[in-house]
């Protein structure tokens, strides 16, 4: 219990002093890669309570995929970064109210929650013991059937992403040569091979 | 002693708060740079994940954790939509300052 507890203190620290070093980094690639230890140990806090599946699709999905692509834009992208963080105290007090405002509305919430008994026995699919079925199985047996539809609008989802960010960034450039396998394809003889009669001695 | 070491569903949603708060402070800080900003609102997302899996786990119901992967799903998408949207306009524009994003308000 205490080992479990003293594990939770150390994630949760972590995750949240590397979330303020998101905010805060002076240099974005700093960001991204706190972003990239937030993502760990918030995937350690699901694996502490019990969600494995989703603390590795947070690994592979967050750091795999997302944090890398971050990563990418703010390499490739020529940008100023020095330029972009003026003002940057300048906007401080009011972030820090609005935040602070928002902070304590939100502990407030907290504080005066209380979960009755009969809310714990109204549950749409109830988690068994995981000495029976794992948290993946589990997981699979109602997405595969009862949110199957959601699945595959998820799925629909992350194909037009796709489809977009490829349509979105995508340039026909001048001057590059590329391979017309149709034009390759296509071309007679006639316009390929040239028959010259040269004459001896005069070259062509 | 022994009750600070007893995890519950308050020290989560604590954490889930804290983060969330952080997100949009950083959208605050950093109202210049669309990346930090991209990156603050991931930040919230996985505040919100948090939350989700939390109830989820002490209320004993497994729809929680089926609705954040769907909210991972949407934050995958919006991800990649924006930092598509980013490079086409570091493309045309050669910057990334967002108070000059102002090309459609007419």
């Amino acid at each position: 219990m205490v080992l479990q507890g003293l594990v939770f203190y150390v994630f949760a620290f972590i995750t949240v002093a590397a979330g303020c070093m998101v905010v805060a980094a002076r240099n974005p690639v700093h960001s991204v890669l706190f972003l990239i230890l937030a993502f760990f140990t918030s995937a350690g806090l699901f694996v502490l309570i019990g969600a494995e599946f989703l603390a590795m699709i947070l690994v592979i999905v967050y750091v795999g995929a997302v944090a890398v692509l971050f990563l990418f834009v703010v390499m490739m992208l020529d940008i100023n970064f020095v330029e972009l963080r003026e003002g940057f105290l300048q906007y401080l007090p009011i972030g820090a109210l609005i935040g602070l405002i928002l902070l304590i509305e939100l502990l407030l919430v907290l504080g005066g929650m209380r979960l009755t008994p009969e809310l714990t026995r109204q549950t749409a699919a109830p988690i068994a013991a995981l000495a029976a079925e794992s948290n993946t199985h589990a997981l699979g047996q109602v997405l595969y059937t009862r949110y199957i539809y959601l699945f595959q609008a998820a799925g629909m989802l992350l194909l037009v992403a796709m489809i977009g960010a490829i349509v979105l960034t995508l340039r026909s450039r001048e001057g590059v040569r590329r391979q017309a396998i149709a034009r390759q394809v296509g071309r007679r003889r006639e316009e390929a091979v040239e028959l010259k009669q040269v004459q001896p001695g005069q070259g062509v | 002693m022994a009750a600070y070491f007893a995890i519950g569903l308050g020290h989560y949603l604590t954490v889930a708060a804290i983060l969330f708060t952080l997100g949009i402070f950083g959208i605050f800080l950093n109202r210049k740079n669309v990346i930090i900003i991209l990156m603050s609102v991931e930040l919230m997302l996985l505040a919100v994940n948090i939350n989700l899996v939390a109830f989820s786990v002490f209320l004993g119901d497994l729809v929680g954790q089926v609705f954040a992967m769907f909210v991972l799903t949407v934050a995958a998408g919006e991800a990649a939509i924006g930092l598509a949207i980013l490079v086409v306009y570091f493309r045309n524009r050669g910057s990334i300052a967002v108070e000059d994003i102002n090309l459609m308000k007419g």
